[in-house]
């Protein structure tokens, strides 16, 4: 074993080029990535402890995460239900201009979040093509959480669809043909045989798709409206902070967003890894 | 043989809803924008996309990705071919860090370039003293989509050039190639669709970056608006069709990369059938 590891290594330094992607990679990543974030680490040291618990524990700023998190929980859970429907849809069944709506699922990734924003406020609108059907209903979208949701929901719209779609086209068709034979009905061959398949891909999807909603700011501001306490997320507060000079806050508020997502972004890989290390025989 | 969810009635009501959801969705947004662009007439429109900080706006954008898509496309190629054809310590710690741009909200990313080249920043002083303007000026709009950009091209290839493995690399040094014969002869043909692919995305969100480009342009007018941004001053200003006229712009270049993306898809699965 030890010795097929040595002489692979050995093999592997026969290519060339080490020293300079190492040099070209090292240097992108010091300059771009690492000396900007250490700059907030810098930022962050000049103050104390309690000076920055109150920062971050600021009432405006606590309503803040409320509303982006549970924001971003009903966009993950809407995403994960019309995520499933899609691979599924697509997968499984042909129909006239499925590419065409498989093509369309990427569209939330290659639009740009302002463009998502301010079509989806005006679409919303009191007298937008939508909004104008809801209003005599009593429901407004826009300016409430309904409409941090949604533009939330938009801009995460591929990540179930594209995490679930391959998984559902590798299941080998023995697997529903068989629990069909022997007497399955649909719902409970998809809920017995197929979910307990499908289910890592989709927690990993939803995950992303959380991940991508807290940090949401272009699609959601032009719908949410910024109301203080009621619908300002959290990085609409750093850019409030900014635009204050408030650089100490915007700091303090960003190291929360950050750890936030890195934290949950190393959970989605280490619960990723474990299921590909499950499929492969413990190779991983 | 019958599969879940094959019986007529259930697969004509699921494909009914999804096509549904998509139209409301998807399709509705994306005709909404050409609506409202050209709501006032095709003249208006014209007259939209010749104002001078439209123009000032689209030369902006171009600036930017023509800058940026290059350097994180060599920058990607060099990292990909680094970690998957070498073994060393810290490979899997540099994989990860190429993701904090994924993981970090734009906003945060346009917040850590201003606290290192801005007036009260790092290195702001030294940069104030030799006139050298990085923040609410160009360089500092390439820089942030550098940063929010850096990790498509590697992400599409890593996978990929791991997969394939570096035997056909070794057979030819072993024939006596030169490094850069290899890369041009052996991989760069192996790598070429999802080398493409990355470009496309990195563009994309070159082009469209709008979060951490808006904390450090400063929002001069003709100077310092990329085209997100001229959206957004736009519509703060009530000027709708506007807004939605240089929206258009940016809706047809996602139009065109979903175009490319199905079209790379399409000639990879027809290759797939005929070997």
């Amino acid at each position: 074993m030890i010795a097929q590891a040595l002489t692979r290594r050995r093999e592997r330094r026969v290519l060339p080029g080490f020293g300079l992607s190492l040099g070209v990679s090292l240097t992108f990543v010091s300059l771009i990535l690492l000396l900007p974030m250490t700059s907030l680490v810098g930022q962050l040291s000049q103050l104390s402890w309690s000076q920055y618990w109150f920062l971050i524990t600021d009432p405006r700023l606590l309503a803040s995460y409320a509303v982006t998190l549970f924001g971003a929980a009903v966009a993950a859970i809407f995403n994960a239900a019309f995520g499933l429907l899609m691979a599924w849809v697509l997968v499984r069944y042909e129909f006239p201009g499925k590419r065409l709506v498989d093509a369309l699922m990427d569209l939330p990734f290659a639009l740009p979040t302002a463009v998502a924003g301010i079509t989806l406020a005006t679409l919303y609108s009191s007298n937008g093509w939508i909004g104008r059907l809801l209003e005599p209903l009593g429901m407004s979208v826009s300016y409430t959480w309904i409409g941090i949701a949604l533009a939330m929901a938009f801009t995460s719209i591929p990540f179930v669809v594209r995490t679930v779609q391959p998984v559902l086209e590798d299941l080998p068709a023995e697997v529903d043909e068989a629990a069909m034979t022997l007497g399955a009905s649909d719902s409970h061959a998809f809920r017995r045989v197929i979910l307990p398949y499908l289910w890592p891909a989709l927690v990993t999807g939803t995950g992303l798709a959380f991940v991508r909603s807290l940090g949401e700011f272009g699609a959601v501001i032009f719908i949410a409206g910024g109301k203080p306490y009621e619908t300002e997320i959290t990085s609409l507060m750093i850019f409030v902070k900014l635009q204050e000079y408030d650089y100490a806050g915007a700091s303090a508020v960003a190291s929360i967003v950050l750890a936030t997502s890195l934290t949950l972004l190393l959970a989605i890989n280490l619960w990723q890894g474990r299921f590909i290390k499950r499929l492969h025989g413990g190779r991983g | 043989m019958l599969r879940v969810g094959d019986a007529p009635r259930v697969r004509r009501l699921l494909i009914g809803v999804a096509l549904a959801l998509t139209g409301l969705f998807l399709l509705l947004p994306l005709v909404a924008i050409f609506a409202q662009a050209l709501m006032s007439g095709i003249d208006v429109y014209w007259q939209n996309l010749s104002d001078a900080y439209t123009l000032a706006a689209i030369g902006l954008t171009l600036l930017v990705a023509v800058i940026t898509v290059p350097v994180n496309l060599i920058f990607g190629v060099f990292l990909a071919w680094l970690v998957t054809r070498f073994e060393f310590p810290g490979r899997r710690l540099l994989q990860t860090l190429i993701d904090i741009p994924f993981a970090v909200s734009p906003v945060v990313a346009g917040l850590v370039y201003l606290l290192l080249y801005g007036r009260n920043g790092w290195l702001g002083g030294w940069l104030d003293a030799h006139d050298i303007q990085i923040m609410f000026a160009w360089p500092g709009i390439v820089l942030v989509t550098l940063f929010v950009t850096c990790p498509f091209v590697a992400r599409e290839l890593i996978p990929l050039m791991q997969a394939q493995g570096s035997r056909e690399e070794e057979a030819a040094v072993t024939l006596g190639a030169s490094g850069w014969t290899i890369f041009r002869r052996v991989t760069l043909p192996n790598i070429r669709h999802a080398l493409l692919y990355g470009v496309i995305l990195t563009n994309a969100r070159a082009v469209g970056e709008f979060g951490a480009v808006s904390v450090v342009a400063g929002a001069i007018r003709g100077e310092t608006n990329t085209l997100p941004l001229q959206v957004e001053q736009l519509y703060q200003d009530y000027n709708t069709v506007g807004a939605f006229t240089s929206a258009s712009l940016l809706a047809l270049l996602a139009l065109l990369t979903l175009a490319a993306k199905a079209a790379l898809e399409w000639r990879a699965a027809r290759r797939e059938i005929v070997t």
